[in-house]
C-alpha cells in the first residue's frame, strides 16, 4: 500500500459513534449507554481490503452495521464516494445498496429459506434493476459459475446446501448487483477449516476480477492476515491501531495488538514465542475504563493511562496507535 | 508416539463404536476407534464437524444420548475396566470423579438456576462425602485455584452474574474438584475470544502439571493442538486417519486429509496467495463408502482406495496411518516416499 | 426489585379502571330492564318511571358511570335491587367461599399437574406416559359441568361417600375442588412435561449427568427448577379460567359462593350486584397475576439482566 496517497478513498468515516441506550431498573438512576462505537474515523481505499479485527463486544460489527445504516449511528459522519450517506433519504439508501453489499455469518439465516435460489438471486437483482429481465437467465448461470456452483444450483432451496455452498449462494446473491464494496461480517467464521479456505480463495478471485473494495470483519487473526491489504484493531469501541497487514503482524506498536497476535495457537510446534496473557475480562462498554480503555489489563499502563485518553497517531507510513508509550514499547 | 511415562495407559479405547438408529437409517458416527492415554498425557482428537470427535468424547462416559444413540461395540478401558459394560451405578461413581469433562459452551453449560458454588459443591457431597461445610469450602477453594478473582462473593452468584471466561473457569473447577485422573475437555475455548482462551488454556495446562491428570482435548482447532499437546489423533469420517505425536502430525503428516487439512489453514507468519482446498465434501454418515472413506476427496486416489476400507497401522517412525499408500499394496504413481513428503 | 413490584402495582391500576368501565357497559347492553323487573308484572308505567328516577337509572350513561367509579372508591357499590342490602356486604359473605374453593382447586391444579407431568418427562413416549397424557387430553376436552356431574354420581350417589352438595366441611370441599382444578391440571401437566423435556435437552443437564449425579437428583435439582418456570406463567393463567369455572361448579354443588351469586344475579337482572361481583373476580384475578410476575420474576432473575 506503498501508493495510499493517490488511491482513491472510496469510504471515509469520521468520528462514528454508536450507542445503544440500556434499561435500567429504577427512576432516579441516570440513563446509561453501551458505547459499543464510540468516536472512531478511518478510511477506505477503492479495492483494498481493510479488516476489522477484536474481541466480541469491540464494537467491529456495529460498526459495519453503522456504514450500513442498518442501526441508525448516534453521531459522526460516513462518506460513500464523497457522498454523506448519513443524510440520504429512503430512495437514495436503496440505489447505494446496489454499490454497497453485506455478507454475514450464518448464511442459513440471511437467506429466505421459502425461496429457490433462483428466487433469491431474481429478487436481488430486481429490487436494483441492474439487469433487464430477459437478460437475467443468463446473468444468474454467470453468477452461479462465479460462485462456483453448478447451474442445477438455481432450483433448489437453501436447506439443500452445506454451510459452504450456502455461504457461495450469499456471495452470488451479493455479487448480483454488481457492488463496489462489500462487507463480510464474520464471513468465514462459521465454516471448518477446508471449507473456510475455499471461501477465502473465492473473495480472493472476485475481488481480482470486479476490483471490489473488501471490509472484512473477523476476530480470526490468521484469517485477516490472509485476505487483508490494511488492519484495523478495535477494542472497547475505540480503534486502537490501523496499520497496512505487515506492519501490524511483524511490529505491531499496542500493547493490546501484541497481546492479541500472541495469544492465537499456532498450528506449528516449532514455532516458539514469547506469550503475553492478559490478566482479567474485557471491561463493560457500558460503564468503559477511563482514559486509555486497556489500561486495566495492560502490563504497561502508568497513572497517565488512567487519566488521558491517546490519541490515534501516525508512527510510521500509515501506521496508527492510540498509546502514550507507544514508542517506548516499540524499542 | 511420544509415552510421556511408560506406565499403563490410564485409558485405553479400543474398537469404540458408536451409532445412532434413526429413521433416515444408521448413522455411524463413531466406527471403531482405538487410542491411549497415559497419566499425565495430553491427547489431541482433532477433526471438522461431523467427524464423530465429541460423540468420541460422550461415548466414553456413556453420555450418548440414548435412544437413538447406542454404544454398538469395543471397548472403553479405564485401569483395566471397561467403562462400557459397567452398571449404571458404577458409571456414576466415576463421572465427575475420576473422569470429567468441561464442555464447549459455558454460557448454557451451567445451570442457570443454581449458585455456581453449589454446582461445584454438589459433586464433592456426592463423591467425596464431604458434609455441605466442608463441600462448600473447598468449593471456594477450587474457585481461587481457577483464577476466579472474590471467590467467596462468586461462589453464591448464578451463571448468569459471571463472563464467559469466567464461566469456563467455573467449569474447570467443576470438572477438577473431585481430583480426576482423566479430563475431557470437548472445544473448552471454541466459544471464548482469543485472549480468554489463552487464559483457559494455560490455566489447563498448569492445572494438569499440578493434579498430573490424562487430558483428552477434542477440537477443530489445529492451533490448540499445536500448543497444548503431547500426541494427536485425526478423525475424519467416524474413524481416526492418523494417531501421531504432536511434533510428526505437522512436521510430515502421513495422510492427504491431515495434510489437506493443515495446507488450506492462513498462516498467522506468512504470506500465502492462494490456500490449498479439499475438494468434495464428507461422505453421510448414514452412507458410508464401503472403501476409504476420504477416497472421492483424495489427489492420490487409486481403485484399491474404493474397493476395501484401509487399516489404522503403525508405520516405522511410530505414526499410525489409515491409508493404502503406505502399504505393499499400493500401486499409485505416486511414489510412497513422495508421499510422505 | 421493590422498584419492580411498585412499577408493577401502578401498571395495575389502568387496568382497573379499564375493568370498572367493561363492567359497567356490558351490562348496559344486556336486554332487559331493571326497572321492569323490579315493578313486577302488569306495573303501571308511571311506578317504572318512579323507579328509574330513584334508581338514577334515566341520567346520562356516563354520569351513571362516574358516579359509580366515585362510590366504588369509597367502598360503596351499591344496593341489591332484589333485596336493597349493600352489595358490599353480600359480596363479603360469598367471597371467602369462592376463594376456598378457588384455592383448594389451585392446588390440586398444580400438585396433580406437575406431578403427572414430571412422571410423563421422565420417560417420555413411554406407556406411562402415553396413559398419562391421554387422561390429561380428557381432562382437557371434558366440560367441567359434566365431569362435575359424573363425580357426583359416581362418589355421592353409587358409593356414598362424599357429599352430594352443600358447603360445610371438608369433604364438601373435595369433590368441586376436584371438578374445578381438573382441567387446569391437565394443562399444567401437558405443559410441564413439554418444558421438563425441552429442559432435559440442555447442556446444563449433560454437565449434570457427567458429574455423576443421580437421575433422581438431576430431575428434582437441576431440571425442575428450570422447567417450572414457564409453567407458573400458565398456572396464573389458568387462575382465571378457575375463577370462570366458579361460575359453573358452585351451580352444580349448591355452594353460596360469589360464582353462584353473579349467576343469581343476572337472572333476577340485579345490576349493581352483577357489577360488583365481576368486578370482585378481576380484582382478584389482576391480583393473582401480580404474584405471578413478581414470583416469576423471583424464580428467573435473568430477566432484570438481559
Amino acid at each position: 500500500m506503498e501508493a495510499t496517497k493517490e488511491k482513491k478513498v472510496l469510504l471515509k468515516v469520521e468520528h462514528l459513534k454508536q450507542y445503544f441506550p440500556v434499561k435500567t431498573d429504577s427512576f432516579f438512576k441516570p440513563k446509561a449507554f453501551v458505547k459499543a462505537v464510540d468516536d472512531i474515523s478511518f478510511q477506505l481505499f477503492e479495492g483494498e481490503t481493510l479488516s476489522i479485527v477484536g474481541e466480541s463486544g469491540c464494537g467491529k460489527s456495529t460498526t459495519g452495521r453503522a456504514i450500513l445504516r442498518l442501526d441508525e449511528p448516534t453521531d459522526g459522519k460516513v462518506y460513500y464516494s464523497g457522498q454523506d450517506i448519513l443524510h440520504f433519504n429512503k430512495k437514495e439508501m436503496r440505489k447505494l445498496r446496489g454499490e454497497l453489499q453485506v455478507i454475514f455469518q450464518d448464511p442459513f439465516a440471511s437467506l429466505n429459506p421459502r425461496q429457490t435460489v433462483k428466487q433469491i438471486l431474481n429478487e436481488a437483482m430486481a429490487i436494483q434493476e441492474v439487469v433487464a429481465k430477459p437478460k437475467r437467465m443468463d446473468r444468474m448461470l454467470e453468477l452461479l459459475d462465479y460462485v462456483g456452483l453448478p447451474p442445477e444450483a438455481l432450483d433448489r432451496y437453501p436447506h439443500e446446501f452445506s454451510g459452504g455452498q450456502r455461504q457461495r449462494i450469499g456471495i452470488a446473491r451479493a455479487l448480483a448487483v454488481n457492488p463496489k464494496l462489500i462487507i463480510c461480517d464474520e464471513a468465514v467464521s462459521a465454516l471448518d477449516v477446508s471449507i473456510q479456505a475455499q471461501i477465502l480463495n473465492l473473495l480472493k478471485k472476485l475481488q481480482r476480477q470486479f476490483g471490489l473494495t473488501f471490509l472484512f470483519i473477523s476476530h480470526d487473526l490468521s484469517v485477516v492476515r490472509h485476505i487483508s491489504d490494511r488492519v484495523m484493531v478495535m477494542y472497547l469501541g475505540k480503534v486502537v491501531e490501523i496499520a497496512d497487514k505487515k506492519d501490524l503482524f511483524d511490529s505491531p506498536l499496542h500493547p493490546y495488538t501484541k497481546a492479541l497476535l500472541s495469544s492465537i495457537p499456532v498450528p506449528n510446534p516449532a514455532i516458539q514465542r514469547e506469550r503475553v496473557i492478559l490478566k482479567g475480562d474485557v471491561p463493560s462498554p457500558i460503564d468503559p475504563p477511563s482514559g486509555c480503555r486497556f489500561h486495566t489489563r495492560c502490563p504497561f499502563a502508568t497513572e497517565k493511562c488512567k487519566l488521558e485518553e491517546p490519541a490515534l497517531r501516525e508512527l510510521g507510513t500509515n501506521h496508527f496507535v492510540s498509546c502514550h508509550f507507544a514508542e517506548k514499547l516499540a524499542q | 508416539m511420544k509415552m510421556t511415562e511408560n506406565n499403563k495407559p490410564i485409558l485405553e479405547v479400543k474398537g469404540l463404536k458408536t451409532h445412532f438408529f434413526t429413521k433416515r437409517g444408521v448413522s455411524k458416527a463413531v466406527d471403531g476407534i482405538d487410542f491411549t492415554l497415559q497419566k499425565g498425557e495430553t491427547l489431541g482428537i482433532v477433526g471438522e464437524s461431523g467427524c464423530g470427535k465429541s460423540m468420541t468424547s460422550l461415548s466414553i462416559l456413556r453420555l450418548i444420548p440414548s435412544p437413538p444413540g447406542k454404544i454398538a461395540g469395543g471397548q472403553v478401558l479405564y485401569k483395566g475396566k471397561d467403562l462400557v459394560t459397567m452398571s449404571e451405578d458404577e458409571m456414576r461413581k466415576i463421572r465427575g470423579n475420576e473422569i470429567s469433562m468441561i464442555f464447549q459452551e459455558p454460557m448454557t453449560s451451567l445451570n442457570p438456576v443454581i449458585p455456581v458454588g453449589e454446582q461445584i459443591a454438589e459433586a464433592l457431597r456426592l463423591h467425596q462425602k464431604m458434609g455441605r461445610k466442608a463441600a462448600w469450602d473447598r468449593a471456594v477453594e477450587m474457585l481461587k485455584l481457577v483464577g476466579i478473582p472474590s471467590p467467596e462473593k462468586r461462589a453464591k452468584q448464578e451463571p448468569f452474574q459471571l463472563s464467559g471466561g469466567m464461566r469456563q473457569r467455573v467449569m474447570i473447577a467443576m470438572a477438577l474438584a473431585c481430583k480426576p485422573e482423566v479430563l475431557i475437555a470437548d472445544e473448552p475455548t471454541t466459544a471464548l475470544d482469543v485472549t480468554i482462551q489463552a487464559q483457559i488454556l494455560a490455566l489447563i495446562k498448569d492445572l494438569q502439571t499440578k493434579l498430573g491428570m490424562g487430558v483428552i482435548m477434542i477440537t477443530h482447532d489445529l492451533g490448540v493442538v499445536a500448543e497444548t499437546c503431547d500426541n494427536v489423533a485425526v478423525m475424519y469420517a467416524g474413524n481416526i486417519i492418523e494417531y501421531a505425536s504432536t511434533e510428526q502430525i505437522f512436521s510430515n503428516p502421513k495422510h492427504p486429509y491431515t495434510q489437506g487439512l493443515l495446507d488450506s489453514l492462513p498462516k498467522i507468519y506468512e504470506d500465502q496467495e492462494e490456500l490449498r482446498t479439499i475438494e468434495g465434501s464428507v461422505p453421510s454418515p448414514y452412507n458410508m463408502p464401503s472403501g476409504c472413506r476420504f477416497a472421492s476427496r483424495c489427489p492420490f486416489q487409486q481403485p484399491i482406495c474404493y474397493q476395501q476400507q484401509p487399516e489404522l497401522m503403525e508405520q516405522n517412525d511410530g505414526v499410525k496411518v489409515r491409508c493404502w499408500m503406505y502399504t505393499d499394496q499400493w500401486t499409485g504413481q505416486v511414489e510412497k516416499q513422495e508421499a510422505v513428503k | 426489585m421493590l422498584m419492580f413490584i411498585f412499577r408493577r402495582l401502578i401498571q395495575t391500576i389502568p387496568v382497573v379502571i379499564g375493568v370498572t368501565f367493561v363492567v359497567f357497559f356490558i351490562m348496559q347492553l344486556v336486554p332487559g330492564d331493571p326497572a321492569v323487573l323490579l315493578a313486577g308484572e302488569g306495573a303501571s308505567k308511571e311506578t317504572i318511571a318512579g323507579i328509574r328516577e330513584q334508581l338514577g337509572l334515566n341520567r346520562p350513561l356516563f354520569v351513571q358511570y362516574f358516579d359509580y367509579l366515585i362510590n366504588i372508591f369509597q367502598g360503596d357499590f351499591g344496593l341489591s335491587l332484589k333485596n336493597s342490602q349493600p352489595v358490599l356486604d353480600e359480596i363479603l359473605v360469598r367471597l371467602p367461599i369462592t376463594m376456598e374453593l378457588a384455592f383448594f382447586s389451585i392446588i390440586i391444579t398444580i400438585v396433580l399437574g406437575m406431578a403427572a407431568g414430571i412422571i410423563s418427562a421422565i420417560k417420555p413416549y413411554s406407556l406411562t406416559d402415553t396413559s398419562v397424557m391421554l387422561v390429561a387430553l380428557f381432562g382437557i376436552s371434558l366440560p367441567s359441568f359434566w365431569f362435575g356431574l359424573m363425580l357426583m354420581y359416581f362418589f355421592s350417589v353409587k358409593l356414598q361417600i362424599l357429599p352430594v352438595a352443600g358447603w360445610d366441611s371438608i369433604l364438601h370441599v373435595i369433590l368441586p375442588a376436584l371438578t374445578l382444578g381438573a382441567g387446569g391440571a391437565a394443562i399444567v401437566a401437558r405443559m410441564t412435561r413439554s418444558s421438563m423435556l425441552e429442559v432435559i435437552r440442555q447442556d446444563y443437564i449433560r454437565t449434570a449427568r457427567a458429574k455423576g449425579l443421580r437421575e433422581r437428583v438431576i430431575v428434582y435439582k437441576h431440571a425442575l427448577r428450570n422447567a417450572l418456570i414457564p409453567v407458573i406463567t400458565v398456572v396464573g393463567l389458568q387462575f382465571g379460567a378457575l375463577l370462570g369455572g366458579t361460575v359453573l361448579v358452585e351451580s352444580i354443588f349448591a355452594i353460596n359462593g360469589l360464582g353462584r351469586m353473579i349467576v343469581d344475579a343476572i337472572r333476577m337482572r340485579d345490576l349493581p350486584m352483577v357489577q360488583g361481583g365481576v368486578l370482585f373476580a378481576s380484582m382478584i384475578f389482576v391480583i393473582v397475576n401480580l404474584f405471578v410476575d413478581v414470583f416469576y420474576r423471583f424464580f428467573n432473575k435473568r430477566i432484570e439482566l438481559n
